[in-house]
């Protein structure tokens, strides 16, 4: 069968499952809808939360950026994991317990305002859309290059797939549907790696084969490569190239960002208990790193391939995926020197006689972990796999956004906000009406990407550390934190980090080198020092102003011990 | 299982204390991993090797074992919470 037949074949099969798992599944109350009738099992739940977490760019780009951009990837790998021991030991058991639906219900009633909520409130809007519009941009390049379909009608039929089983199953659609797309992305994503690490270097853990002995040259795989980066100039690859105060900036945005992002901390309302949160956020981190660790090793072998199957070789004689990948855009070569020979090189690249070389080769870094397996001659079923495994971490994580969204409007501005008075049967309609409507304008930024999408999904992790995260940290671990200095602190830290993050894409985009950057921090890692603001700013203005009304203080205390979580519920106050 | 008194106002305050410990202890093991190992010392770091492997001792924390150091803090906090919780009697079986 060829690549195509086994593509619509496995997407095929991998849709009707998600569909029969939504009608199975689908929502008949507020609490199903919104978490789930809190009676997810924490394996579930932590599988759930791996396949809402790990999204397109986890499953196609974190590889190629790690083989593009060696030592400095390691900011991905550890910035998207270690959030999750912050979010287990300093919020999802406290939130679980406290037992609202959505983040901005922590945010308002603890803040004991309304100012506070809606603050809230546009921020889980704005990171959650910014997020979404990715996913679907994702999806849209798996179905034109797989399926050979424009890749408007690729989003098209994603936003209908998500569309059916988001507003019709809620978060309890959701999540069983997540953890059936689980499966099919970590199979899909192991499969290949597993044929890739015993080509190679005849190991069959890709985590301990890209450490191991290179089968061609005999040497380590990791020496080859830096021996193969020294000859054609680029950086070694086991060292970066960014400066340290930068790469701990960046990987502290990241996993306070991950802490603070919305959609994954709903996901820990869903568990009956508060020991069911912990153990969760675990399980969680456990499914997570099977592909995160495999990451490093696919970026390794996909770059050695790489490196080796194009470089010094005649244009004329490149295999097909060459030209297919070319016919999209996302590889170009122009011969400069006209010698019908691929010189692909980095910047410090010499001749024997001392002469710089030009590099004739640009390839988008998205496109290695989806050529991959075509770049290694891997049989057509897998090639089929992985645009399943591709196509399940978009639509997953898409899901998971459009309910925050939707349970934004339709819980937090009406039923908690502008309407009190709305009946539960009015609440779950403009809960779905709102889930329909996102999608919709998630497509549509799908076909029509802003051409910003990609760093704005990477700014949302700075926005969300600069805000979210020290309102609820301070909420739970300081009884004296008011409502002035928790509103006050989020304005400040994402004003801030808004403002540097715009200045220097938008603005003034010449300036964005280090050279300019305050303290060599660049837009990336910009979250953390915003977070820092906002803890500063809440702190300050905590002590000038009231303190919080006695109840909240108990409201605290209950919060602090497990005993008594019920099922997630309306707070009066 | 035999109920238990509620909790009086000064051993809840101990829960906290020991709870404060127990976060505070695993966030350095944490920080000393991965901004650690992973990021502030990975040079030297890097001058070692991972035995009998091709692995920079500096670039493995940063691309492997940053990530299972941090599931293994994980279950051990849900462990030593889960203990504490029984000594304290605030756990959620006796409900």
């Amino acid at each position: 069968m060829t690549v195509t037949a086994w593509t619509f074949v496995l997407v095929g099969l991998s849709f009707a499952l998600y569909i029969g798992v939504a009608v199975w599944s689908r929502a008949r109350s507020t609490s199903e809808f919104y978490v789930a009738g809190t009676g997810v099992s924490p394996l579930a739940n932590g599988m759930a939360t791996a396949a809402d977490w790990m999204s397109a760019a986890s499953f196609i780009s974190m590889a190629g950026i790690i083989a593009f951009q060696g030592y400095d990837g390691s900011v991905y790998l550890m910035g998207w994991t270690g959030g999750y021991v912050l979010l287990a030991l300093l919020l999802a058991p406290y939130l679980r317990k406290f037992g609202a639906y959505t983040v901005p219900d922590f945010v308002g009633d603890r803040y004991y305002s309304q100012t506070a909520r809606i603050v809230a409130v546009v921020c889980a809007i704005f990171v959650s859309f910014t997020y979404v519009a990715g996913q679907m941009r994702g999806v849209g390049i798996v179905f034109s290059r797989f399926l050979e379909v424009p890749i408007h009608i690729g989003v098209l039929i994603g936003m209908g797939i998500v569309f059916f089983y988001a507003v019709l199953g809620g978060m309890k659609g959701i999540t069983y549907t997540q953890v059936a797309q689980y499966c099919v992305l970590i199979f899909a994503y192991l499969v290949p790696a597993i044929f890739l690490s015993l080509l190679i270097t005849g190991n069959a853990i890709p985590q301990l084969g890209f450490g191991g002995v290179d089968q061609t040259s005999g040497t380590f795989l990791l020496d080859r490569l830096n021996d193969l980066h020294g000859e054609l100039g680029f950086t070694a690859y086991t060292s970066g190239a960014k400066s340290t105060i930068d790469v701990f900036f960046i990987t502290a945005a990241l996993m306070v960002g991950t802490a603070g992002l919305p959609h994954v901390i709903i996901r820990f309302y869903t568990v009956p208990k508060v020991r069911d949160a912990r153990i969760s956020v675990g399980w969680a981190l456990v499914f997570i790193a099977l592909l995160y660790t495999a990451a490093p090793a696919v970026a390794v072998f996909a770059r050695t391939n790489l490196l080796t199957t194009v470089s010094e070789q005649p244009y004329a004689e490149m295999p097909e995926w060459f030209t297919t990948w070319e016919n999209t855009g996302l590889i170009s070569f122009e011969d400069r020197n006209g010698d019908g020979v691929i010189q692909y090189v980095g910047p410090r690249a010499q001749d024997a006689a001392g002469a710089a070389i030009e590099n004739e080769l640009t390839i988008d870094q998205d496109i290695m972990v989806l050529a991959n397996p075509e770049i290694a001659g891997l049989p057509n079923w897998v090639i089929g796999l992985v645009a399943a495994g591709g196509l399940a971490a978009a639509l997953s994580t898409a899901a998971g956004l459009l309910l925050v969204v939707s349970s934004a409007v339709s819980h937090d501005l009406l039923k908690r906000g502008f309407r009190p008075d709305i009946t539960e049967h009015g609440e779950l309609i403009a809960a779905r009406v709102s889930a329909g409507f996102a999608v919709v304008v998630a497509g549509y930024l799908g076909i029509n990407p802003p051409g910003f999408v990609a760093e704005v999904v990477a700014f949302a992790f700075g926005l969300a550390a600069a805000s979210f995260f020290p309102a609820i940290i301070l909420g739970i671990f300081s009884k004296r934190m008011n409502r002035e200095g928790a509103v006050l602190g989020m304005i400040a830290g994402i004003t801030f980090t808004a403002a540097y993050i715009v200045y220097f894409k938008f603005i003034n985009p010449g300036a964005n080198t280090a050279e300019y950057w305050w303290f060599g921090i660049s837009p990336e890692g910009i979250g953390t020092l915003g977070m820092l603001v906002n803890f500063t700013v809440a702190l300050t203005v905590s002590r000038f102003t009231p303190p919080p009304p006695p109840q909240i203080a108990h409201l605290v205390d209950l919060i602090r011990v497990p005993r008594g979580a019920g099922e997630a519920h309306e707070i009066s106050g | 299982m035999t109920p238990r008194p509620d909790r009086p106002a000064v051993s809840s305050q101990g829960y906290w204390r020991r709870n404060l410990t127990y976060v505070g202890s695993l966030l350095v093991i944490w920080f000393g991993i991965s901004y650690g190992a992973g990021i502030l010392f990975v040079e030297p770091l890097n001058r070692i090797r991972l035995p009998g492997t091709g692995f920079p001792l500096g670039f493995w924390f940063a691309q492997q074992g940053s990530i299972y150091v941090f599931v293994v803090l994980i279950f051990v906090y849900v462990y030593l919470m889960n203990r504490l919780d029984r000594e304290f009697g605030v756990d959620e079986d006796a409900e």
